[in-house]
């Protein structure tokens, strides 16, 4: 995993409450067996029409958000079915910070684990955010070390997980650090079996 | 000893690593594995020479994408790649795979309890958010996404941060015609999709208690739909008998050994919990979905909402667009809106009680005209078993396909799909925009408000319905 340190980036405005995962992407995308390539059906109902047109009022297809890399949205973005093929949509469209009041837990952990950083920012704030992205070009600089946001006209610090934190600034991989707890693991498989 | 609940007796008995400012690191007991989620996970094994630590406690099936026509052939090349890749993938790390034409496929859901690999006390996950489903049996079981599938895989562990937990009290009996799945509409109509968020919810009371093992399923199932991480129900009597002599039950003495631990599982008397509610089953009646997600329902007696009644602009904006989106207008009776198709099955309600509930509200009658109405049992073993009971007579006669197992139009990935602009009174959990295929419209309701959808060609209430017919 690519370690997320400090990043900077246009913000698109996504003001929509309960975004679920089959709007991040239908399921008639799921059928890869790869992890990549899944940009180009990010929120694909919501971008195109039936005869695969652009639909030119939703937000992503606006010509000022077209090379957007932080999205902000509403309360519980995520909601809905565990399909990992939503953090690698976002991902592999070119988001790299999702910014809402609250999460889905399932998506809130699939975006930690791809090196996507997922803030839970307070409800205020977001509206803040998706005022300046819709009125302005608004660039906003992420700093997870120093756990700040910032752009002209805002400053905020946000809070994250200090244990998410470590593995996504260190880019770690998780896999590697539990087995280093393979004699726990064990043991524990063992004293289960003789409590059976 | 400090009383503890269920749900704190499981996470503890799970520890294998506790540190400040850590999540837990927690057994995992059983894995489940369809094709959906998984490809992924195993090229992660694959690239990093790592191996399935357990395969014993992993268990695979095909269920998301699998056609559920009668000769079972996928047209769809890529779909086609994807079970394919699962069948190799099982080869390869030792898994056992319930195939396409084994006796035991079926809705990965609906296959672990029935095989009896779904156990109380147990951790269960998979790379399914309906996972919750498991916790019906006194289990902690949630979904969770590829790369813990591959964590899963390759460790038997998973970093979890201690949830919070909830009780959802529901007190008195559910009236007559009124079912679990009514019950956990109800209880998301009221309280809406974010109010389990962080927590692992344990469903308690009277009401609860009643319940069939198949009744408490359909409830545990769309606890994610209510935005909690889990939901389960502690292990009673109708627990263990649902579970002895199943092919992964403990046999003979050993079953009555671990019944005792089973039923010592249940929460204590007076244990706490963060947050608790409380609702009175005696006023919850039928439930139709008007909107375009689960919180967005009513009793099939009411009306379509008008956005401007609700207390937040949020929720008048959400309100807006769910009626753009299916076509309805404010003030319509719910009963008035007609229906073009119906689908019964889905890990919600696709079990033989459920079949058997619709085929009572079907016999001897007929699927009003221009309606296709689907059945679609959950496993291979649910279908022969509704035959033997000559269930598919009743359906066919009425004018019901009656089709092979699978996920089918829950989220409508094989070619089971509800036509752009129709509307779907359906089984299943989820009324996203276009989840049963692009442009569909879902309702959500119970197996018995379906059929009696099918026959009326438009929503009925179910405790009228019987006597008018
Ligand atoms: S039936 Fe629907 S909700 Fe259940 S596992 Fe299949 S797709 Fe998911």
């Amino acid at each position: 995993m690519e370690p997320f340190q400090t990043f900077e980036g246009l913000v698109c405005p996504l003001d929509r409450t309960n975004v679920d995962t089959d709007q991040i992407i239908p399921k008639q995308f799921l059928k890869r067996v790869e992890r990549k390539g899944f940009g180009s059906c990010l929120f694909y109902n919501w971008r195109f029409d039936e005869n695969g047109n652009k639909k030119t009022d939703f937000v992503l297809n606006q010509p000022k958000y077209t090379q957007s890399s932080i999205l902000v949205a509403r309360d519980n973005f995520g909601c809905g079915s565990s399909r990992e093929h939503a953090p690698w949509a976002l991902q592999d469209y070119g988001f790299r910070v999702i910014i809402a009041p609250s999460f889905a837990d399932i998506f809130y952990n699939n975006c930690q684990k791809n090196g996507i950083l997922a803030i839970r920012l307070g409800a205020d704030l977001v509206n803040k955010l998706i005022q300046h992205a819709t009125q302005e070009t608004f660039r906003l600089t992420v700093d997870l070390k120093q756990q700040k946001l910032s752009a002209p006209g805002f400053d905020e610090s946000f809070t994250v997980d200090p244990y998410q934190k470590e593995l996504l600034l260190k880019g770690l991989d998780e896999i590697a650090i539990t087995m280093t707890y393979e004699n726990e693991i064990t043991a524990y498989e063992k004293e289960q079996e003789v409590a059976q | 000893m400090q009383p503890r609940n269920i749900i704190e007796k499981i996470w503890d008995q799970h520890l294998i690593h506790k540190e400040a400012g850590k999540p837990d690191l927690l057994y995992i007991d059983l894995h489940l594995v369809h094709e959906v989620t998984s490809p992924q996970a195993f090229e992660g094994l694959r690239m990093n020479h790592r191996t399935v630590r357990r395969p014993d406690r992993t268990f695979a099936t095909v269920d998301h994408n699998v056609p559920t026509s009668e000769n079972r052939e996928t047209k769809d090349s890529v779909s086609k790649i994807q079970i394919e890749t699962l069948q190799k993938n099982c080869k390869e790390f030792g898994v056992e795979l319930a195939d396409i034409y084994s006796p035991y496929q079926g809705i990965v859901h609906v296959i672990g309890p029935q095989l009896g690999l779904t156990q109380p006390g147990k951790t269960i996950v998979c790379g399914d958010s309906h996972t919750s489903t498991h916790g019906a049996f006194g289990a902690i079981a949630f979904g969770i996404g590829t790369s813990e599938v591959e964590h899963v895989l390759a460790t038997q562990t998973l970093w979890q941060k201690r949830p919070k937990t909830m009780q959802i009290k529901v007190n008195g009996k559910l009236g007559i015609g009124v079912g679990a799945k009514d019950l956990i509409l109800a209880i998301i109509a009221k309280y809406g999709i974010s109010v389990g968020t962080g927590h692992i919810v344990e469903y308690t009371g009277e009401a609860i208690r009643d319940l069939s093992m198949e009744e408490r399923m359909t409830v545990c199932n769309m606890s994610i739909e209510a935005g909690a991480k889990a939901g389960l129900i502690s292990p009673d009597q109708t627990t263990i008998d649902y579970l002895r002599g199943r092919r992964f039950s403990p046999k003979g003495a050993k079953f009555d050994k671990a019944a005792q631990k089973w039923l010592a599982l249940a929460s204590d008397d007076d244990a706490a919990y963060d947050r608790t509610i409380e609702i009175n089953a005696a006023e919850i009646e039928p439930q139709v979905t008007w909107g375009t997600n689960p919180s967005m329902g009513a009793s099939v007696n009411d009306t379509v909402p008008d956005p401007e009644s609700f207390d937040t602009e949020d929720k008048r904006q959400a309100a807006k667009k769910a009626l753009a989106y299916m076509d309805l207008k404010p003030g319509t009776p719910i009963h008035a809106i007609p229906i073009d198709v119906v689908f019964i099955g889905s890990c919600t309600n696709s079990r033989i009680s459920d079949l058997r509930q619709a085929a009572e509200v079907a016999r001897g009658k007929h699927v009003h005209e221009g309606v296709r109405a689907l059945i679609v049992p959950g496993s291979y073993a649910i279908k022969k078993q509704a035959e033997s009971e000559g269930l598919d007579q009743i359906f066919k006669s009425a004018g019901f396909e009656w089709r092979q197992a699978g996920c089918s139009m829950c989220l409508a990935m094989n070619d089971d799909i509800v036509p752009a602009g129709k509307r779907c009174a359906s089984t299943s959990n989820r009324n996203f925009e276009g989840r049963q295929g692009t442009g569909s419209r879902t309702h959500l309701v119970s197996p018995a408000m379906a059929a009696a959808a099918a026959i009326s060609g438009h929503f009925a209430d179910i405790r009228s319905f019987a006597v008018a017919q």
